[in-house]
């Protein structure tokens, strides 16, 4: 098991750039996501890590040790592929058994694992039936057993519950995440998923266009995004964005939407031009005394909670509030913000705006 | 898919599908029947006006392919009787055998050349369609069109300096010579085919295999290779019927030591006359070994081995 670390890993393919710069460290043990959309780069982060691509420059260090030269099958990790990639004209057996043959393992030994590792994953009847007939999440189990047979140093997986249907996912989610567990292994963990990174990972890494935008914890991530792409990519529905005209200066307790004074975390960097003030949904509150005002244009009924979109001065907001709130279409009512959990955007760079609140999550970030 | 529904024919069309069938095949297989019997007439059947359908079956057309007869005087004859099935045949007709026709090597050079070129085809043609399919190769597209390319006119086009070549290289009348000229031939096809047959084959398999601790060449060789059986039988298939079919380079380019079956079969004259069930048994024999390798090969064929494994 050991500790990842990647120093300014750049990729170009031809004229185009995957990845740009990219550093991040992935602590022993950690259960890690590269999140983002698709062509972010996350794949190509993985695939260099993996050995399966060269980075253009750059440092990649598994265990302290520099692998970025390296060949894959130098560097002791194992990657579950998307589509699975079971070798076809062998059993189920055969293909778990497969990365222990390489190392010329004894014959009896390579039974023994195989068998250990069949009962982890529950199939241990199958081991003997060819890879074509089996169901998802059995090819899924064959792929994981495969991985973790050789015991590496870490773990990779490239969207692993990507092609499975929607009700298994959630079911192998949780037998990954408890496997990982029992197992304390390393795992670099690709997904587009937020809500799989968030409810999975111990860490996240967050990328755009080959960029990482932010890293950390799902919660540091969730509260305080470092970028107005995070806190829209992440959350659902997306962090709310007020568009206004203005100016901060360091220390500044307060911005004016409009006529009406918002409080924010105290801020620690200024800015004076485009900016945006930027809330989560569950922090907005229906309060008729507020001054900024708007307009309920719509009503998502969703069990326990309700989606109000209303029409404000300096955009549309979403308000995640309680169902038993009465809510109708066209009244016009007064917005205010829970003032400890506002970030403030420069809209230009996109960048987040230190405060009291997020320095100490974008610090590191 | 309310585009192209299926449905079941109907028993009339089924009908009429099975006999457009079997006019089909009466058509194409008529002659290989008549060839076939044709080997096992007598000299006389084989010319008989009308033609003969049922006939009394001989073997004299098969000991004349593989024979050199010499006429002897009915003394000579009395006083050497026949050893064994095949001597008897020929000294019923007045002969005796001088030895050993040149059939048997002229087949031989055709199995080694043929087989032989398709061998180095296929090695040949997997790695450079391997390459194609995975490598960023410079100039790749031009290259794949310069090797289609040479196949945008027959190759008997470039016969004359290809002669001149072989003759100042002293590749004329050799083995090593027809095996270069019809691997030459056959991989730009292999090359193409093989290409589309890999490019199917997930990229996954390999990495899967790099990264469990394999080379790039065992990878190549235990995972990529079994799963190309499919397209490496039936490049193998083409490769070997125009190699093993060819005749104009052949009556070019070899007279004796590196004589193909297709340039020696019509040379077959028998002693007094064509010996029309001489030549039907050599044909008949020479068809033996594409029939056999195809369908030994037939189940790679039609063997979806890739199938269920990888979801699309």
């Amino acid at each position: 098991m050991a500790q990842i670390r990647i120093e300014n890993v750049r990729k170009d393919f031809g004229s185009f750039t995957a990845v740009k710069s990219s550093s991040f460290t992935i602590e022993d043990g950690e259960f890690f996501m590269l999140l983002g959309p698709s062509g972010c780069g996350k794949t190509t982060t993985l695939r260099m890590m993996a050995g399966l691509e060269l980075p253009t420059s750059g440092q990649i260090y598994i265990d302290g040790e520099e692998v970025g030269r390296k060949r894959a099958r130098d560097r002791d990790i194992a990657f579950v592929f998307q589509m699975f990639a079971l070798y076809p004209h062998m059993t189920v057996g055969g293909n778990i058994s497969y990365p222990l043959k390489s190392q010329g393992m004894p014959r009896a030994e390579i039974k023994r694992r195989v068998g250990e590792v069949a009962r982890i994953l529950g199939i241990e009847d199958i081991l003997t039936r060819p890879v074509g007939g089996l169901s998802g999440g059995d090819r899924q189990r064959v792929a994981l057993g495969r991985a973790i047979v050789r015991d590496p140093k870490a773990f990779f997986m490239d969207e692993p519950l990507g092609a499975l249907d929607a009700e298994f996912r959630e079911h192998m989610a949780e037998e990954l995440r408890a496997l990982h567990d029992r197992m304390g292994a390393t795992t670099v963990y690709v997904t587009h998923d937020q809500l799989e990174a968030m409810q999975m990972g111990d860490k996240i890494v967050v990328m755009n266009h080959g960029v990482v935008e932010q890293f950390g914890k799902p919660q540091e991530i969730y509260d305080w995004p470092a970028t107005m792409f995070v806190a829209e990519f992440i959350g659902s529905p997306p962090m709310n964005f007020l568009a206004f005209d203005g100016a901060v200066q360091p220390g500044a307790m307060g911005v004016m939407l409009g006529d009406a004074p918002v409080t924010v975390p105290e801020a620690r960097e200024g800015h004076s031009g485009s900016l945006a003030l930027g809330i989560r949904p569950e922090h907005v509150r229906l309060d008729d005394r507020a001054a900024y005002r708007g307009t309920v244009i719509a009503v998502e009924y969703l069990g326990t909670t309700q989606i109000v979109t209303l029409s404000s001065r300096f955009g549309d907001i979403k308000a995640r509030i309680a169902s038993s709130q009465r809510v109708r279409e066209g009244e016009t009512t007064g917005l205010s913000f829970n003032e400890r959990t506002v970030t403030l955007f420069n809209r230009e760079t996109g960048q987040a705006l230190r405060s009291a609140a997020n320095e100490g999550v974008l610090r590191h970030g | 898919m309310s585009d192209f529904s299926v449905t079941e024919p109907s028993p009339g069309q089924k009908w009429i599908a099975g006999v457009l069938v079997a006019l089909y095949a009466v058509i194409t297989i008529l002659p290989l029947v008549w060839i076939i019997a044709t080997g096992f007439k007598s000299s006389a059947d084989s010319i008989a006006y009308p033609p003969k359908v049922l006939f009394e079956p001989q073997l004299e057309g098969y000991v004349n392919l593989f024979t050199t007869q010499t006429r002897q005087t009915a003394e000579y004859l009395a006083q050497h009787p026949p050893q064994t099935w095949y001597e008897k045949i020929v000294h019923d007709r007045g002969l005796v055998i001088a030895g050993p026709s040149r059939f048997g090597e002229r087949f031989l050079n055709s199995v080694i050349i043929g087989f032989g070129s398709t061998f180095l085809t296929i090695v040949l043609g997997t790695l450079a369609a391997y390459a194609f399919s995975r490598f960023r190769v410079p100039l790749k597209d031009d290259l794949l069109f310069f090797i289609l390319s040479t196949r945008m006119m027959p190759p008997i086009a470039v016969a004359i300096p290809i002669f001149l070549m072989f003759r100042s290289l002293g590749l004329s009348d050799t083995h090593a010579g027809m095996i270069l000229l019809y691997t030459a031939v056959n991989l730009s096809l292999a090359v193409w085919l093989l290409k589309g047959f890999i490019d199917e084959i997930p990229m996954e398999y390999e990495e899967a295999a790099l990264i469990d601790g394999y080379t790039r060449f065992q990878a190549f060789n235990r995972v990529v290779l079994p799963q190309a059986a499919t397209g490496i039988a039936a490049t193998a298939i083409f490769c070997l019927i125009f190699a093993w079919n060819e005749y104009a380079f052949a009556v070019l380019l070899t007279s004796g030591t590196a004589q193909t079956a297709p340039p020696f079969i019509p040379t077959i004259i028998g002693v007094g006359g064509q010996d029309w069930p001489a030549v039907a048994a050599g044909a008949t024999i020479f068809l033996l070994p594409v029939m056999v390798f195809t369908i030994l090969l037939r189940k790679h064929l039609l063997r979806g081995i890739t199938f269920g494994a990888v979801r699309k």
